[in-house]
């Protein structure tokens, strides 16, 4: 198959989903290209889901600017895209007089970019906003401006949004080779499809480094640096309302304690270098590292609440910043080495490769048709939280599937499964991480069948090609 | 909708039909047995082997066949069934129970009763719960998901297994994956005895020579998109892996046996207090939990080894149920129980003055040649001597009557 296209971009993580998006408000012919089964299955979908204020990041580097900018434009991303958006706020708390003298700095530095509503606050007042905090607290610096949000549902909302708006996915397709076709550029990805473009935006994450060379492109180099993250119990989903920070090391915002905006908490991520790029392996130092420091900050957490673990590699480039920008081959534009603040940066650095796409010469005709909002699937478990059964009747009565309970933990009905694979995931990750099913406490010991049973129904997959994944990752290898 | 009954009972696995039919034998006609799945019997369906009904029928009956006998009963007894329906949520004021149910067919239904038994069972635990390091392939299972998907849908997990834990599925799993012709590589635990019972040691490993490591666990899971390996090794201090002196098993498949819990989500929702030990409600002499009207049996109390006593335990509280709906529970002096010296827990944790009681305990350890004893502050209740005795199997202590005068009870064990 062969295909003609303006824009190409590499990658759907949150990167090159919102780039697509942004691009999609556009007269424009755009494709997202992603070797994984699904949308976000790199490194987005191992993310905090923390959108930081805007001031961890040195001075003078892009990562401090897209940081800022990128925070401010969640409010009305989340409004027009209905993923789950919380400002909670972070505290990032000290522990001596030396860490009270670097949270200082950083009150200066978020103060100088522009941040609003930060302060420096002294024990009793830290211990008001979160009183789980270990009381050996002496102070720390709010910023009331972070926020959480949902990372896959945000990189899935963005996707679904610019497919409305015309943008063409092509999942399961590794590009193995760029090369010039008169004034365009040519990707063949691994199932032999030819895909060409006027330009071609590297938002290839972990691979960037690989994708760039296969452009021609040089100077850097991707550096895995590997998160562990542990995923408590809902039951103690209260401990924090704010994202509680460490005062951070060189590496890492260090290890932190994280409400999630489904409800539990999340304790990590560690931050170590390595050299593989598929290592997505747990350790018991990682685990030990990461329940020492929690509870260093939150005294209540255990380890035995873990419901499930996971890792996150951080595409982290050599040089330490983002890097953003066209280069050596004409029309080829990298968005590379976007590791943390990647997530809260990504509606800027959107904004700024558009900005450089027109710098380069390209031509941004608005449509006329362009549909911001996209309707999110309602979900029946908060109202079950809310006792509201009036609405629930409501939903039944709309969409009988709505009285079929699949997961329980979760309270997932058949209704939002069926409308996750109609969105186009299939694989039993991509439901998770799309409907929330098999997230919780019984982590899919129940529902799993079930949800077999509904992805064979709705796609035709027999069951035993069904896969946690993709290929090579089926559920039951065959059928008796 | 909105639809009145006397008793709601949630789940129609064992202990929920149990219940049901010591219920309706008291003469209570107004209850409704509530099961998510589209059938009664609830875990018993997936368990095609024998071994049950020994106690209770005096014969060895298939998993299915010990439901068929209960479905039996709890049809000639005319028990209402209302099946593929969820209850979400348990709500209480005072005496009156508000039970709120999605159900497939009838859409939201807002039931009033006048008590709940809870008999939801438990669930497995899984690999998060026990946080084994490595990567996250696909092919691995808890050891009843992969009974499920073997006995009643026809898909089989994998070729080569192994498996994590020694308890009964796992062992039974064993058995059964070797039966349909995949090569079961070990069995492994992390205790220095088998979770299990002995006789499905026998019956499932070594008729099989099926080798079972004792003190081993899995320090890490290898693999891409499906396991391709795990690493085994010896512990030290009880749970610290030395992975100096580790080896290798290839496998497409890892089954996880490694405990049940009692799923007590809708429990927690209804604010009732759980104990530590068993997960289960905490509850007294007649089987109530500290929300008034709301009674517990089962698995979903605590977990059992045999569907046996999960019987006679819901059909007992099936007769408390029915006797505090006709309000003739006599307020009798409650006496606490106290859990003694080797003992994990003790079940109920009251007793009622001058009656007879069942205690249910088990062992923190395999002992030998140990005595097992209930006593008050005065006299010796109980006392019978124990060659070994395990924590796998759950003991049931009948006492005669609970001295009128006694201030406490409890349960220990002697050297």
């Amino acid at each position: 198959m062969k295909k003609n296209f303006d824009i190409l971009i590499i990658g759907a993580g949150v990167v090159g989903a919102a780039v697509a998006r942004e691009l999609s408000r556009y007269k424009l012919r755009i494709a997202v290209i992603e070797k994984e089964e699904d949308v976000s299955f790199g490194t987005s979908k191992a993310n905090s889901g923390i959108i930081h204020a805007g001031f961890h990041s040195q001075p003078g580097t892009l990562k401090l600017k897209l940081e800022a900018e990128g925070n401010r434009r969640f409010d009305e991303l989340s409004a027009e895209l209905g993923f789950p958006f919380e400002r909670r706020g972070e505290l990032m708390v000290a522990f001596s007089d030396d860490e009270l003298q670097i949270l200082h700095k950083y009150y200066q530095r978020g103060v100088q970019n522009g941040i609003e509503g930060m302060e420096l606050l002294g024990r009793e007042r830290t211990l008001e906003l979160e009183p789980n905090l270990n009381p050996d607290i002496l102070g720390s610096l709010h910023s009331p401006t972070a926020g959480i949000v949902g990372p896959y549902e945000y990189c899935f909302a963005l996707i679904e949004n610019a497919k409305t708006n015309g943008v063409e996915v092509f999942l399961d397709s590794k590009v193995e080779k760029i090369s010039r076709r008169d004034s365009c550029l040519e990707c063949v990805s691994s199932k032999g499809v030819s895909l060409t473009g006027k330009f071609v935006i590297n938002a290839a994450g972990l691979f960037s480094d690989e994708i760039a060379k296969l452009a021609g492109v040089d100077g850097f180099r991707i550096i895995p640096r590997k998160g562990e993250e542990y995923l408590l119990d809902r039951r103690v989903g209260g401990l924090v309302r704010r994202v509680i920070f460490p005062v951070p090391s060189e590496k890492s915002k260090g290890l932190l304690v994280i409400p999630t905006v489904d409800g539990p908490v999340m304790v990590g991520p560690t931050a170590v270098d390595i050299e593989d790029k598929t290592d997505f392996s747990t350790t018991r130092s990682g685990l030990e590292a990461v329940f020492k420091n929690a509870q260093k900050m939150v005294p209540a957490i255990r380890a035995t609440d873990i419901i499930t673990s996971f890792v996150g590699l951080r595409p982290a480039a050599t040089g330490g910043d983002f890097i953003i920008g066209k280069t050596s081959v004409k029309g080829f534009i990298n968005a590379a080495g976007i590791q943390s603040p990647g997530l809260t940066a990504s509606p800027a650095i959107a904004e700024m490769i558009k900005d450089i796409l027109v710098a380069e010469g390209l031509e941004l005709k608005k449509k006329d048709n362009f549909q911001a909002v996209r309707k999110a699937v309602p979900k029946i478990r908060p109202l079950v939280e809310q006792r509201d059964y009036k609405m629930i009747e409501k939903l039944i009565a709309k969409d009988k599937n709505y009285s079929k309970l699949v997961c329980r933990c979760e309270n997932i009905t058949e209704a939002e499964i069926i409308a996750a694979i109609r969105s186009g995931h299939s694989t039993l990750d991509g439901i998770k991480f799309s409907a929330r099913a098999c997230t919780g406490r019984c982590q899919g010991g129940f529902c799993t069948s079930r949800i077999l049973d509904i992805i064979h129904r709705e796609t035709g997959i027999p069951i035993e090609k069904i896969s946690k994944k993709g290929k090579g990752s089926e559920v039951l290898l065959f059928k008796k | 909708m909105n639809l009145k009954y006397d008793i709601v009972i949630i789940g129609a696995g064992p202990a929920g039909l149990a219940a049901a039919v010591s219920l309706k034998r008291s003469g209570i006609e107004k209850i409704l047995v509530i099961d998510r799945e589209s059938f009664a019997g609830g875990i018993l369906n997936q368990c095609i082997h024998n071994g049950f009904g020994i106690h209770k029928f005096k014969e060895e009956l298939t998993g299915p066949e010990y439901a068929e006998r209960y479905l039996d009963l709890s049809n000639q007894a005319d028990v209402e069934l209302l099946l593929s329906a969820c209850v979400i949520d348990i709500i209480s004021s005072g005496k009156e129970k508000e039970v709120i149910v999605l159900s497939e067919e009838q859409g939201l239904l807002r039931i009033s009763c006048k008590a709940v038994v809870l008999a939801m069972g438990c669930r497995e635990k899984n690999r998060g719960n026990i946080a084994i390091p490595g990567s996250r392939p696909a092919g691995i299972l808890t050891a009843g998901f992969a009974q499920k998907m073997v006995n009643l849908h026809g898909y089989m997990p994998g070729r080569e297994i192994v498996i994590l834990g020694s308890g009964d599925i796992g062992l039974i799993m064993a058995r059964r994956m070797s039966l349909e012709g995949a090569k079961v590589k070990a069995v492994i635990e992390i205790q220095t005895h088998p979770g299990g019972l002995n006789r499905n040691i026998v019956q499932c490993l070594q008729d099989f020579d099926i080798p079972l490591y004792l003190s081993h666990t899995i320090s890490e899971i290898k693999g891409g998109r499906r396991i391709s390996s795990v690493e085994v090794s010896p512990v030290v201090d009880r749970s610290f892996p030395d992975r100096n002196r580790s080896f290798h098993l290839d496998c497409d498949t890892l089954l996880l046996s490694v405990g049940l819990i009692p799923e007590n989500e809708l429990s927690i929702k209804a604010g009732i207090v759980l104990d530590n030990v068993t997960r289960g409600p905490v509850v007294d002499a007649n089987l109530m939990t500290s929300v008034e009207g709301v009674f517990a049996c089962g698995n979903v109390l605590h977990v059992h080894d045999i569907v046996d006593w999960v019987s006679e335990e819901a059909e007992f509280c099936g007769y408390r149920v029915a006797r505090y709906i006709k309000g003739d529970i006599q307020k009798l002096r409650e006496i606490p129980v106290r859990t003694g010296k080797m003992l994990s827990y003790t079940l109920p944790s009251k007793v009622e003055a001058g009656k007879p009681a069942t205690l249910s305990l088990r062992t923190i350890a395999p002992l030998e040649n140990v005595f097992l004893c209930v006593y008050t502050e005065k006299h010796f209740l109980y006392k019978k001597k124990f060659r070994k005795i395990f924590p796998s199997i759950m003991q049931r202590i009948p006492i005669k009557e609970v001295p009128a005068d006694a201030q406490y009870l409890e349960t220990f064990i002697e050297s």
